[in-house]
C-alpha cells in the first residue's frame, strides 16, 4: 500500500518536472515558478453525474493534482477561496475551425476540368486530405476569447475547406503557446460534401460530391498496394482510416447521407447536425448516429404584417417552436450528441442558447455530458479532458452559479491548462450587494448590482427624489458617485473594507467639506437583476405543454401518423384493369396486405374501409418514367460528359411537397432521373411517392437499376452560354465517341477484374487488385444487362447512332426518353427493342424540338414501340392523365391504350410490370379512384393509395388544409406575443422550391447565368 | 376499300404537300357566299347552349343564331355545313401571348418580344408579329383564332395589338391596333442564392423606389406638353392610356402588389385597367371586385407558390374569381403550350368553375378585356363570323377535335407543319 502510494507520488513528481521543462528562449533571467494553485470551498461539478457540494481542487503546471472535499491544503500554494462559486470542467467543441485560416476561394472564369494544383495532389482539388492542422494551427486571440467566455476549453479544430478536409487536432483554447495547446496533433480527420475553394468544376452537385468521396476512398485502397505513383492526397486518406472522423453535414438530410456513406467504408463519422434532427429521430436511430448539435434556434418571425407573414412557411414556424427541444427529444430517444458553438444566431451567446435548451427540458446531466465527458470520450481523451479529476488538465470554469439554469449565472474565469482567463474582476463581484448608511438625519441605501457583466451603482434615500446621480465601480471594487441633494452637488468615493462594508467619503462640491460614513452590508451574495426571469420560466413551461405535433414530413401536408396499410374494399367502380379483361363495369376490388387481393362483382369481404366506387373509375397509379422531383442539391453533375459514378439514390429528398401534389394527381411511382447535361449521366432512383416516409423507404426495394443517357443540344452545351464551349463534346459527332470510348474502356476494365478474380487466393495475395472505378462499373453493368438506359433524345440522327453503338457493343437501349422524333424511326426502335417515353405536345423551346409533333406517341405505338408519356416537370407530373388523353385527340388512340401510356407501359419501361401497372390479383395495390373517366380533363383523384396505404384523399386533404390553418394561427399568436414582449424577431423568408428540369446544370460556374432557360 | 380511299386521300395530300413545299397554308380568300351551319350544338358564350342550332353568316357577319327545331328558314343560296353531333364555339382568344414574336425559345435571333429599357410605352408588338410563324397554324388547329402578342420586360414594356391568326402580313392580321400598354408592377420579393440552391426569398428593397418611378412617369406623362418639350415618343404613347383610349395592362402577382397597383391606377380617373398574371388574385378578390377590373390569369398549369397552398389553388382560382363576379381569362407565357388554352378552361371546370364561365374565360371575357367584344368573343347576330366547329367538347382533350374554323367568315385552312409531318411518316409506315 505504502509502496503503491510512494509510486504515485514519485510518478507525479516525475511528471511535474517533465511538464515544467522549459526550452523556450527567455529574455531576462529564468522565471519558472511551478506554482501550486488551490481552489477551495467551491461547489465542484466533477462530471455530468458527480458533484461535490464543497471541496477543493489543487493543480500545478496545468494538471490537476488532487480534488476532494477534505483536502490538505499545501502550505506553499496560491489559494483562492471560492465560497459561493461553482467550478465546472470546461466545455469541449468537436466542430471548430479555430486557429486555422480559411482558404481563399478564387472563382475562375469558365469551367475547370483538371486540377490546377501543380503538386502530386489528388486529381480533384476538393480532396485536400493531406491538409495538416498541426502545421498550420495558430493561436487566435479574438476567437479564443469568445470560446473562453462561453466556457470552452478545448476544441477539435480542422480546416473548413473541401470534401476531404485533412487532419484535425484537439487544441486548448486558453493556452497561447501552440506547442502546449496542440493535443493529439493531426490525430483526427474531417470531411464534408462541400467542395470549398476548389476551382474545379467537378463536383457541381451533391451527388457528385458523394461520388467523389467514395471514389477517392476506393482510390486510396488501391493506392496502398501500388508503387508507381505518388499521391499525397491518397496517402493521407489511408493514414486517416483509423482516426476518429468528423463530418460536416450541412443540412438535415445530409446527416443521414453522410452516416450511410461512412458505413459503406466502416467509418463511424461524428456528424455535425442541422438542428432539425428531432424531425428524423427514427432514421438517426437506425444509423446510430453520433451528432454534434448546433444551438441555432431561430428568432420568432415578424408576422405582424399579414402579407409579409404569408411568406413564412409552416415548416419554419413549427421549427421555431421545436428548435430548442431538439436535444431533449434526441436524448429521450437515446441518441448521443455533443454541442457546438457554431451556428449560433447573431447576438446570442452560447450560454443563453444552452439555458434555452435546458429550459426546454433537456436534463442538466445530459447537457453537461454533451459538453464535457461525451466529447472527451469520442476524442478518446477521457483521461485528459471532460471531467475534474486527478491527472486531467486543469480546464476549469469558475461560475457564479448554475450555468445551465440561472440566467444570471456568469463564467468569472476560465482556467485552461492552468492559464487563468478572467472576465469579471472578483472585487467587483464581491462588491455586489446592498449597503445602508445614515447621513444628515436620513438613511440611504447604496446598491451595487450586476446585470450579466455590467455593474451599476445607485443611491437611494428615504425621499425618492433625492440622491439621484451617476456612479461607477472600478475593477478593484472602488466606487465613485455624484448626486444632488437639497440643491447641492456632492461627490462620493467609496472602498470596500475587510468586513465587506463600504467606507464612504462624501464631498460637498461648493464648500469642499467632507464627511466619512460607513455603509454596512445588508445582504450577501451575487444579486444580478433578473426581473423578468420568473415570468419567463412560466411561459416556457406553458410552451412545452402545448408543443405542436411532429408531422411526417415536417412541413405542409405532413401527417402526425404515417399512413397504415389497410384492408380496403372498393365497390361498384369502373375498373381499368390494363389486362385482357379491359375496363370492367360495376366491379369490386379488394386490397389486403398491400396487394390486390380480389377483383370481382359483389365481393363479400370484411374490410377496414369500404369505399363506394359508384360512378367512379378505379385505375392503377400513374408511373412517371421521367421525373426530377424530390432531388436535393443538383440534378446534373455537369462537370464531365460521363458521370455514371453519381446516383440520384444518394440525394432523394423526401421533404418535397411536390410528392404530395403529384399524389393528388394520381402519381404513385416515378423514376427520378439525373439531368441531361452529359452523354452518360448518373444512375436513377426508382421511388414510390410515399409522402412522409424517409428517402430510404421511398426507394423501391429490389428495383432494377437504371441510368440516364443524353444526346443533343444539352449534351453539347448548345444553350449554355459563351463560357461553356470547351467541354468535350461540342457536337453530335463527339457524343458518339464518348459512348464508344466509355464502353470500350468498360470492357477492358471488366476483363482486368475478371483476370484478377480468376487468380487463386495465393496469387491474389501478391497481385495488385485493379482500381475500383465507379464510373466504369456502371457501364459494365449496362453491357451485362444489369443496368438499363433511359436516354434523353430528340432528333433522329442521334437516336439512330446510339442504337448502332448499342448493337455493336451488345446491349439494348431500354428507353429513349423525350424521343420527340421517335416517330421518324419508330420501326428501327421497335426492331432494336427500345421503348419510347415522350411528351405529349411540347415543342418550340429549342432548335432540336422543331419537328416535335403530338402524333409522336401514336406513331411510335403503331410500330410496336412500348410508349409512355412522361413529365420531366413537377407541375405536369400532376396531370399526366391529361397528357395521355391528348393521343386520343391527335391520333385516335383507343382510350385503354392511351391510359396504359402513363401506367402499364411506364411500368414496362422500368421493368416493374411484374408488380405494378395493372389491376391484377397479387400486384401491388397502387391505386387511384377518379371521380370521372381518368382521361377526361374533368377528372381528379378522390383517393390515391400505395401498397394499400392511403396517401391522398380529398377528404383528408380538406382536413390537412384546416390543420395547417389552425397551426398557423396558433404559432402566429405565439410569435406576436414574442414581439409584444419586445423579443427580437426576424423578417419572413419564403421557402423557394427548386423545381428541377433535366437540363438544369448543377454547376457553380453557372452562377452568373441569369437567364436560365427552362429547356428540357 | 377503306384502305384504297385512304391512299387516294393521302396521294392527294402528298401532292398538295409538294405544291406548298412545306410552307404554312395560304390565308383564306374572302368568303364566297352566305353559309349555314346546321344542326350543331351551338355554344354562344353568352351562357346559351343551343342543342339543335343553326348559325347563318354572310359577308363575314353572323346573321342568325337560333334553335333549328322551331324556326323556318329559306336557305336558298346558302352553302350548307351539316354539323349534326358537332359543337360550335366562338373562335378562342388567347389574350396575352408571345405569338408571332418568338419562334424558338433558345435561338436569340428568333426572339422579338423584349426591348431594352425600363419605360418603353412607344414600342409596338404588332409590327414584329410574324404571320409566317409555324406556331400560328399549329395553334389555330386547336381553335385559337385571336391573340394579343405582348411586349415583355422592363417596367413599361410597350404597346400590344390584337391579331387574328390567318393573315398574309401583320397589317392584314390586325384586329385592333395598339389596344393597350403593359405595366409590369415591381416585385415585393427577390430570390437569393443561386438557382440550384436557392436561398430564402427576401424583401425587395427597391420596391418603394420602383413604385415611385412609376408614379413619376405617369405624372410627367400627364404633364407632357408637346409644344414645350417637342416630340417625345414615350410621353406621346402614354396620352391615350391616360385618356382611357388605350388599356393599361398591369402585370402584378402578389396580393399586396395587386392592391398597390390598383391603388395607383385609381388615382387616374380615366385609366382602364386589366390585371395580368395575378397569381395571387385570391388574396385580394374584394379589392379587384371593387376596382371592377378584369383579370387575365397566368397559366393555370403552374405550381402553387407556397408549400402550404392548396395543391389545386392555381386550378381553382378562375372559379374563385368568377364566382365573385370578376371577369377572368387566362394566358400562357411563351408558345410552348399555348395551343392548350381550351384545356386550361376545362381544367378550371374540374376544380369548381361552371361550364358556361369556363367558355367565357377563353372567348367573351377576354374579348371584353381587349375591347373587341363588339365583334368577337360570342356568337351573336351582327358580330363577326369567327367561330370553330369541333367534333366534341372543345374544353376536353379527350373529345376536342377542331374540324373547321372561320375568321370573319373566311374558312381557315387547318393544315399545319405538325399535321404534314404526321402524314409524311404515316406514309412511311404504310
Amino acid at each position: 500500500m505504502l509502496k503503491k502510494l510512494l509510486g504515485i507520488i514519485l510518478l507525479s513528481v516525475l511528471t511535474t518536472s517533465l511538464g515544467a521543462q522549459n526550452f523556450f528562449p527567455e529574455n531576462g533571467v529564468h522565471d519558472q515558478r511551478n506554482t501550486t494553485f488551490v481552489l477551495k470551498n467551491a461547489k465542484i461539478i466533477l462530471s455530468a453525474t458527480q458533484h461535490l457540494e464543497k471541496g477543493s481542487i489543487i493543480y500545478r503546471d496545468g494538471k490537476i493534482l488532487e480534488v476532494g472535499a477534505d483536502l490538505k491544503i499545501p502550505e506553499k500554494a496560491v489559494v483562492y477561496d471560492l465560497e459561493g462559486f461553482t467550478v465546472y470542467p470546461s466545455f469541449i467543441d468537436l466542430f471548430s475551425h479555430y486557429g486555422i485560416s480559411a482558404s481563399k476561394s478564387v472563382r475562375s472564369r469558365g469551367p475547370v476540368y483538371e486540377n490546377p494544383d501543380g503538386r502530386a495532389a489528388y486529381r480533384n482539388a476538393a480532396i485536400k486530405a493531406e491538409f495538416s492542422s498541426k502545421e498550420t494551427f495558430e493561436h487566435q486571440q479574438d476567437s479564443a476569447k469568445k470560446y473562453l467566455e462561453n466556457g470552452f476549453g478545448a476544441v477539435l479544430t480542422h480546416s473548413s475547406d473541401g470534401i476531404a478536409r485533412g487532419f484535425g487536432s484537439v487544441v486548448l483554447i486558453g493556452e497561447e503557446n501552440p506547442s502546449r495547446s496542440l493535443l493529439k496533433p493531426d490525430g483526427f480527420a474531417a470531411y464534408s460534401f462541400l467542395k470549398g475553394s476548389s476551382t474545379m468544376t467537378y463536383p457541381s452537385s451533391l451527388m457528385g460530391s458523394m461520388a467523389l468521396l467514395r471514389q477517392s476512398l476506393y482510390d486510396a485502397a488501391w493506392y496502398a498496394g501500388q508503387s508507381e505513383y505518388v499521391d499525397f492526397g491518397l496517402d493521407a486518406l489511408n493514414r486517416q482510416a483509423k482516426l476518429p472522423k468528423v463530418f460536416h453535414a450541412d443540412d438535415k438530410l445530409t446527416v443521414l447521407r453522410a452516416a450511410k456513406l461512412g458505413r459503406e467504408f466502416g467509418y463511424d463519422f461524428i456528424l455535425t447536425a442541422s438542428g432539425k434532427e428531432y424531425q428524423q429521430i427514427e432514421e438517426l436511430k437506425k444509423v446510430n448516429a453520433r451528432l454534434i448539435l448546433p444551438l441555432n434556434y431561430p428568432k420568432a418571425y415578424d408576422v405582424e404584417d399579414p402579407d409579409d407573414a404569408l411568406v413564412v412557411s409552416i415548416e419554419d414556424m413549427k421549427h421555431w417552436e421545436y428548435a430548442p427541444h431538439n436535444a431533449r427529444l434526441l436524448s429521450e430517444n437515446g441518441l448521443s450528441f455533443t454541442f457546438t458553438a457554431k451556428g449560433l444566431p447573431k447576438g446570442k451567446s452560447f450560454l443563453e442558447a444552452l439555458r434555452e435548451t435546458v429550459a426546454a427540458g433537456l436534463s442538466k446531466e445530459e447537457a453537461l455530458r454533451a459538453l464535457t465527458s461525451r466529447p472527451a470520450d469520442w476524442l478518446g481523451m477521457s483521461t485528459e479532458l471532460g471531467s475534474i479529476k486527478k491527472g486531467a488538465f486543469a480546464n476549469l470554469l469558475i461560475s457564479t452559479g448554475d450555468l445551465l439554469e440561472e440566467d444570471d449565472a456568469l463564467i468569472v474565469s476560465n482556467i485552461n491548462r492552468g492559464n487563468i482567463h478572467s472576465f469579471v474582476p472578483m472585487a467587483q463581484l464581491a462588491a455586489v450587494g446592498s449597503y445602508e448608511g445614515a447621513w444628515d438625519e436620513d438613511t440611504f441605501k447604496l446598491k451595487v448590482s450586476r446585470k450579466d457583466k455590467k455593474f451599476n451603482v445607485s443611491l437611494q434615500g428615504s425621499d425618492s427624489t433625492q440622491w439621484k446621480g451617476k456612479g461607477e465601480i472600478t475593477a478593484l471594487g472602488h466606487i465613485s458617485y455624484s448626486f444632488k441633494k437639497d440643491e447641492k452637488t456632492y461627490r462620493m468615493q467609496g472602498r470596500l473594507n475587510a468586513d465587506r462594508n463600504y467606507e464612504l467619503s462624501i464631498e460637498d462640491l461648493q464648500s469642499g467639506g467632507r464627511i466619512q460614513i460607513t455603509a454596512a452590508r445588508l445582504e450577501t451574495g451575487d444579486q444580478a437583476e433578473s426581473s423578468s426571469q420568473e415570468k419567463e420560466t412560466e411561459d416556457e413551461e406553458d410552451k412545452n405543454d402545448k408543443l405542436g405535433e411532429i408531422w411526417h414530413p415536417f412541413m405542409a401536408y405532413g401527417k402526425a401518423e404515417r399512413p397504415k396499410a389497410e384492408t380496403i374494399l372498393i365497390k361498384n367502380a369502373t375498373v381499368w384493369t390494363n389486362e385482357e379483361a379491359g375496363i370492367l363495369q360495376a366491379t369490386d376490388v379488394l386490397v389486403r396486405g398491400g396487394k390486390i387481393a380480389q377483383i370481382g362483382k359483389d365481393l363479400n369481404a370484411t374490410a377496414d374501409r369500404t369505399i363506394d366506387g359508384k360512378n367512379k373509375h378505379l385505375t392503377t397509379g400513374i408511373i412517371d418514367e421521367h421525373s426530377h422531383i424530390a432531388i436535393s442539391r443538383g440534378v446534373n453533375e455537369s462537370a464531365s460528359s460521363l458521370t455514371s459514378e453519381v446516383t440520384i439514390e444518394d440525394v432523394v429528398n423526401p421533404d418535397d411537397v411536390n410528392i404530395y401534389r403529384q399524389l393528388a394527381g394520381g402519381v404513385t411511382a416515378a423514376q427520378l432521373l439525373h439531368g441531361s447535361a452529359n452523354s452518360v449521366g448518373g444512375r436513377s432512383a426508382l421511388i414510390k411517392l410515399k409522402y412522409g416516409s424517409p428517402a430510404s423507404e421511398m426507394l423501391i426495394p429490389n428495383a432494377p437499376k437504371f441510368i440516364k443517357f443524353a444526346l443533343g443540344e444539352n449534351v453539347k452545351q448548345s444553350n449554355w452560354g459563351e463560357s461553356n464551349t470547351t467541354r468535350f463534346p461540342q457536337t453530335r459527332m463527339g457524343v458518339e465517341q464518348i459512348f464508344y470510348d466509355g464502353f470500350m474502356r468498360a470492357k477492358e476494365y471488366e476483363a482486368e477484374w475478371k483476370k484478377y478474380q480468376s487468380l487463386s487466393a495465393k496469387q491474389r495475395a501478391t497481385a495488385q487488385a485493379p482500381r475500383r472505378d465507379l464510373r466504369l462499373e456502371a457501364l459494365v453493368e449496362i453491357l451485362n444487362n444489369e443496368r438499363f438506359i433511359s436516354c434523353h433524345s430528340y432528333v433522329q440522327s442521334e437516336i439512330n447512332m446510339l442504337m448502332q453503338v448499342a448493337d455493336s457493343m451488345g446491349f439494348t437501349v431500354n428507353t429513349f426518353t423525350h424521343i420527340l422524333e421517335g416517330y421518324k424511326l419508330a420501326d428501327k426502335m421497335a426492331s432494336h427493342g427500345a421503348g419510347g417515353s415522350t411528351f405529349s405536345d411540347w415543342w418550340v423551346y429549342k432548335m432540336e424540338v422543331q419537328e416535335a409533333i403530338p402524333y409522336n406517341a401514336g406513331l411510335m405505338a403503331s410500330q410496336g414501340v412500348t410508349v409512355a408519356i412522361n413529365s420531366d416537370d413537377a407541375e405536369m407530373g400532376r396531370r399526366l392523365n391529361q397528357e395521355a388523353a391528348k393521343s386520343i385527340k391527335y391520333t385516335e388512340m383507343p382510350e385503354e391504350e392511351a391510359w396504359k401510356m402513363v401506367t402499364l407501359n411506364a411500368a414496362k419501361l422500368l421493368k416493374l410490370d411484374d408488380r405494378m401497372g395493372s389491376i391484377k390479383v397479387g400486384k401491388e395495390a397502387d391505386l387511384v379512384l377518379w371521380n370521372e373517366n381518368p382521361l377526361s380533363v374533368y377528372a381528379s383523384p378522390d383517393y390515391t393509395m400505395i401498397e394499400g396505404k392511403i396517401y391522398f384523399s380529398k377528404e383528408e386533404d380538406a382536413k390537412l388544409r384546416e390543420k395547417i390553418k389552425q397551426e398557423r394561427i396558433r404559432l402566429t399568436e405565439m410569435m406576436l406575443k414574442e414581439k409584444m414582449k419586445g423579443k427580437p424577431t426576424q423578417k419572413g423568408k419564403k421557402k423557394e422550391q427548386k423545381i428541377w428540369h433535366c437540363s438544369d446544370r448543377g454547376g457553380l460556374e453557372m452562377v452568373h447565368m441569369h437567364d436560365h432557360l427552362h429547356d428540357h | 376499300m377503306k384502305t384504297n380511299l385512304y391512299i387516294a386521300v393521302l396521294v392527294l395530300f402528298m401532292s398538295t404537300l409538294t405544291a406548298l413545299h412545306a410552307q404554312n397554308p395560304a390565308p383564306a380568300k374572302e368568303m364566297a357566299g352566305p353559309t349555314a351551319v346546321m344542326n350543331a350544338t351551338i355554344h354562344t358564350a353568352t351562357g346559351r347552349v343551343i342543342n339543335n342550332g343553326v348559325l347563318l353568316f354572310k359577308d363575314g357577319k353572323i346573321e342568325m343564331v337560333e334553335d333549328a327545331t322551331n324556326i323556318r328558314m329559306d336557305l336558298t343560296g346558302y352553302e350548307i355545313i351539316a354539323a349534326e353531333g358537332m359543337h360550335v364555339y366562338p373562335g378562342l382568344i388567347l389574350p396575352a401571348s408571345r405569338m408571332g414574336l418568338s419562334e424558338i425559345d433558345a435561338v436569340r435571333a428568333t426572339l422579338d418580344y423584349r426591348e431594352v429599357g425600363d419605360f418603353n410605352p412607344h414600342v409596338r408588338s404588332a409590327i414584329a408579329f410574324n404571320t409566317d410563324s409555324e406556331i400560328i397554324p399549329v395553334t389555330r388547329s386547336n381553335g385559337i383564332l385571336l391573340t394579343q402578342p405582348m411586349p415583355e420586360g422592363g417596367i413599361i414594356s410597350g404597346s400590344s395589338s390584337v391579331m387574328h391568326l390567318d393573315g398574309w402580313n401583320y397589317e392584314d392580321a390586325l384586329v385592333k391596333e395598339d389596344v393597350g400598354i403593359h405595366l409590369h408592377w415591381p416585385k415585393l420579393f427577390r430570390n437569393t442564392g443561386w438557382w440550384a440552391e436557392p436561398g430564402p426569398t427576401k424583401k425587395e428593397e427597391s420596391y418603394e423606389d420602383d413604385v415611385k418611378k412609376i408614379n413619376d412617369f405617369f405624372a410627367e406623362a400627364q404633364a407632357y406638353d408637346r409644344k414645350l418639350s417637342g416630340n417625345n415618343q414615350k410621353m406621346s404613347a402614354m396620352q391615350a392610356v391616360l385618356k382611357g383610349d388605350k388599356k393599361l395592362f398591369i402585370h402584378a402577382n402578389y396580393g399586396k402588389e395587386i392592391r398597390d397597383a390598383l391603388d395607383f391606377a385609381s388615382k387616374y380617373d380615366q385609366i382602364e385597367v386589366v390585371l395580368v398574371g395575378a397569381d395571387e388574385a385570391w388574396m385580394v378578390i374584394e379589392e379587384i371586385k371593387k376596382a371592377g377590373v378584369g383579370v387575365i390569369l397566368s397559366e393555370l398549369h403552374r405550381l402553387p407558390n407556397r408549400p402550404e397552398d392548396d395543391y389545386d389553388l392555381p386550378f381553382k382560382q378562375p372559379a374563385l374569381l368568377a364566382d365573385a363576379g370578376i371577369r377572368v381569362s387566362v394566358s400562357y407565357e411563351g408558345n410552348r403550350s399555348s395551343r392548350n388554352l381550351p384545356f386550361l378552361a376545362g381544367h378550371a371546370v374540374a376544380y369548381g368553375m361552371n361550364q358556361a364561365d369556363a367558355l367565357k374565360m377563353i372567348t367573351l371575357w377576354p374579348a371584353e378585356m381587349l375591347g373587341i367584344s363588339n365583334q368577337y368573343g360570342s356568337l351573336e347576330e351582327d358580330k363577326s363570323a369567327t367561330f370553330i366547329i369541333s367534333a366534341g367538347d372543345v374544353l376536353d382533350m379527350r373529345t376536342s377535335k377542331i374540324e373547321r374554323a372561320f375568321i370573319d367568315g373566311r374558312e381557315v385552312n387547318l393544315v399545319d407543319k405538325q399535321k404534314r409531318l404526321y402524314e409524311k411518316f404515316k406514309y412511311k409506315y404504310e
